[in-house]
């Protein structure tokens, strides 16, 4: 009884929380009651502190993809001058991953990154959700991309860390261009590197020194591979062997001439742009998405009774934390990520609905109101949990969070798994505890009397 | 009731929905959206702003392929389409002209590429399989038994494919094109697919303890009996948000949601006229081959 208690000041507490972070961050206030007057802004203060080295800030907005509100549009011009001709689609296509994978390592999810050629110009259009840090971003996109070797210093041993690899004199200013081959004995493709005379007389001294260890190549600070030399290798031409599919391996191969085919790259244009989708267009589905949700209530209201109508409370409290949870992660909003929320809204009636199905059984067997109540929780459990964790194996292989290069680390779909996952797992807490807590609280007194 | 009675008829009225929908695939494949192929990108400048939906109109009626029309300023437009020659262009600002009575200024005119990659399609599809792997390694652990990890996987392989045959037909015979949207009506499906399978499911295992000495095909109509009303509860409170956004939503999302229509009356379909028959189907085989 104690321990329900507590769950119910717990759900009070963060839902004040949810209702408070949810409100805008300003709301003007004008009434009047009886001749006196009332004008001024309420206005909620921005989250700002700090944990030793970890800084915390949110303005506790929504962030909405560029698809829905727009955002900032940035014209990169391709510097070609230094690049053959035959390598200038290669190039620019290196590039274009190269800033892609930085976007993605920034946070700067839901961004969009496109080639685009006119005449003999090379760009890359990049298109970034709202207008917050806009020239932090164009300082990051428009760096150019470093590439340099590093081998294990002498001291470390089997179990090396990323922090044991020494920086070398080898970078990718002596590569000259890598390429996807395949082994002409097992077919297999493989990643064959072509270093300048130079880099081959270093890549020499490197090989000789490391046989039998890993050398790791790194592209901005980041480990791309870690092959093993067999031998040394003095001509300037090496093979990277491994067990790759041949799109591993044109990944590699990309990442590599990011490295060796450098493109210095500078914004031409940089403005603000319109949502894809058309105000008028997200402002029209909001409202049919509003409807659509009041019906949702009405009918469980209709269709339960008094249960639906708790079961209504619940929904509400978990709207008003998904909010929350969208602020303060936060949350880039855009269509695809509204469609994972609309469905985990789905999911969360959904458990609702077991829950009271079962009871409603139990209730015609004759047990009593509160012992049913127990029971239909009890029993719905079992297909709660087994049909949410379905769901959340989804999420988890499409939001890919341990970067596996042979699944997408694009912002688009781990947005959506994104916001599905949070929802099924909080539709788990509001629609199992929360519910459960709100009935037993207003069905027991109902048994008092 | 006995609904399993009738269980070759559901699966004829499934193969009705399939087979056309497979064919398409085979034959016409779907139509691939701007965000994929790449195309041009047009930038215009007018004198006064420009109403986009009645410009996104003109231009549409003209037989361009309009992927998206953002506003890019006081009064510009970028406008990202079909790819197009110098003449696509003049004969857009052409109409333009007519039509506003203004003559926009042509600011840019690209080509540009796919803002989707094939890759990330290909990516997809494995982070698919796999996770049509797990669940089924998981649900078959759960339920002890493999049959019901198959046949959950396969009614929602049946969803995603009467949802992708209804878009190839659509796509062969009314021009509609798949795009980022529709990636993720995909995986929405998919997941809500097996959501729904699983509860049927639950019902089938709780009865199994309870009443052992049942046939399994009782056991199956049992359960189908009990989730039968809470299935159509549930959906109906999905179909109702999808039809509120298809009736009142914006024409940008109207095929999303559409979409999102078909899968979820597919899936709500299948768990219990596809899944719930396989497993009744499977239960026979595998009983005349002892």
């Amino acid at each position: 009884m104690k321990n329900r208690r507590y769950l119910l000041w717990l759900i009070i507490i963060l839902t004040i929380l949810a209702v408070f972070i949810d409100f805008p961050s300003e709301l003007p206030l004008k009434f009047e009651v009886r001749g006196f007057k009332v004008s001024q802004k309420i206005s909620r203060p921005k989250l700002n502190f700090q944990i030793g080295n970890l800084r915390f800030f949110r303005d506790l907005e929504v962030k909405l993809g560029i698809d829905l509100a727009g955002g900032s549009h940035l014209v990169f011009q391709a510097d070609m001058g230094e690049i053959g001709t035959e390598d200038r689609d290669s190039a620019l296509e290196a590039a274009k991953e190269n800033i892609d994978r930085r976007i993605n390592l920034f946070g700067l999810a839901e961004s969009l990154v496109q080639t685009s050629k006119l005449g003999e110009n090379y760009r890359l259009i990049v298109e970034l959700p709202g207008i917050t840090d806009v020239n932090q971003a164009v300082d990051l996109i428009g760096q150019t991309a470093q590439l340099d070797f590093r081998e294990l210093s002498a001291e470390a041993t089997i179990a090396a860390a990323l922090d044991d690899y020494l920086r070398t004199d080898l970078t990718g200013k002596d590569l000259n261009k890598t390429q996807v081959q395949f082994d002409p004995n097992t077919g297999e493709p493989t990643v064959g590197l072509e270093f300048n005379d130079e880099g081959a007389r270093k890549f020499g001294q490197i090989t000789s020194r490391n046989v039998g260890k890993p050398v790791a190549i790194f592209l901005d600070e980041f480990p791309i591979t870690q092959p093993l030399v067999r031998e040394e290798i003095t001509t300037g031409n090496a093979v990277i062997s491994g067990e790759f599919t041949t799109n591993e391996a044109k990944l590699l191969a990309t990442q590599l001439n990011a490295g060796a085919l450098p493109v210095p790259i500078k914004v031409v244009e940089q403005r603000n742009i319109g949502a894809t989708l058309g105000s008028e267009s997200v402002k029209k589905s909001v409202q049919g998405g509003l409807i659509g949700l009041v019906m949702v209530i009405l009918f469980m209201a209709a269709y339960y009774g008094w249960l639906g109508v708790l079961a209504d409370a619940g929904l509400i409290i978990y709207g008003l934390i998904t909010l929350m949870l969208y602020k303060l992660i936060p949350v880039t909003l855009t269509l695809p990520g509204i469609a994972g929320f609309v469905l985990s809204v789905g999911m969360a009636v959904d458990a609702n609905i077991l829950i009271f199905e079962r009871m409603k059984e139990e209730v015609r067997d004759g047990k009593s109101r509160q012992l049913a109540m127990e029971l239909g929780f009890g029993r719905a459990w079992d297909s709660i949990r087994d049909a949410n964790v379905c769901t959340l194996i989804t999420c988890f292989i499409l939001f890919n969070p341990f970067s596996w290069s042979f699944l997408n680390t694009s912002g688009m779909v781990r947005g959506f798994a994104l916001t599905l996952g949070l929802g099924v797992l909080l539709s788990l807490f509001t629609g199992v505890v929360v519910t459960r807590t709100i009935l037993r609280t207003f069905s027991g007194k109902e048994v008092k009397k | 009731m006995n609904w399993m009675r009738f269980k070759w008829f559901y699966f004829l009225l499934s193969a009705v929905v399939l087979v056309p929908g497979i064919v398409s695939m085979v034959l016409f494949g779907l139509q691939p959206a701007i965000d994929f192929t790449g195309g041009s990108l047009l930038e215009l400048r007018t004198e006064s702003p420009l109403d986009i939906k009645e410009a996104e109109q003109i231009m549409v009626d003209q037989g361009f392929e309009i992927s998206s029309i953002q506003p890019s300023g006081e009064n510009q437009i970028l406008i990202r389409l079909q790819p197009i020659e110098k003449e696509g262009a003049e004969q857009i600002k052409t109409v333009i002209t007519e039509k506003f009575n203004q003559e926009p200024e042509e600011i840019r005119f690209e080509t540009v590429g796919p803002t989707l990659g094939k890759e990330l399609i290909k990516k997809t599809i494995w982070a698919i399989i796999l996770a049509a792997g797990f669940i089924l390694a998981y649900v078959a652990w759960r339920f002890k038994d493999t049959k019901f990890g198959v046949c959950a996987i396969l009614a929602m392989f049946h969803d995603t494919f009467i949802l992708l045959g209804t878009f190839s037909i659509l796509g062969h015979f009314f021009g509609v094109e798949v795009d980022t949207l529709f990636v993720t009506a995909v995986l929405t499906i998919l997941s809500f697919s097996v959501h729904d399978t699983v509860v049927v499911y639950d019902r089938i295992r709780e009865s199994q303890k309870l009443l052992p000495k049942t046939s399994f095909e009782d056991l199956v109509n049992k359960a189908v009996t009990e989730t039968l009303s809470r299935s159509v509860n549930n959906s109906m409170t999905i179909i109702f948000m999808l039809i509120a956004l298809l009736l009142l939503g914006g024409a940008t999302i109207k095929w999303f949601v559409f979409a999102l229509l078909i899968g979820t009356i597919a899936g709500t379909y299948s768990s219990t006229f596809t899944a719930a028959p396989l497993l009744v189907v499977w239960d026979k085989l595998a009983k005349r081959k002892k």
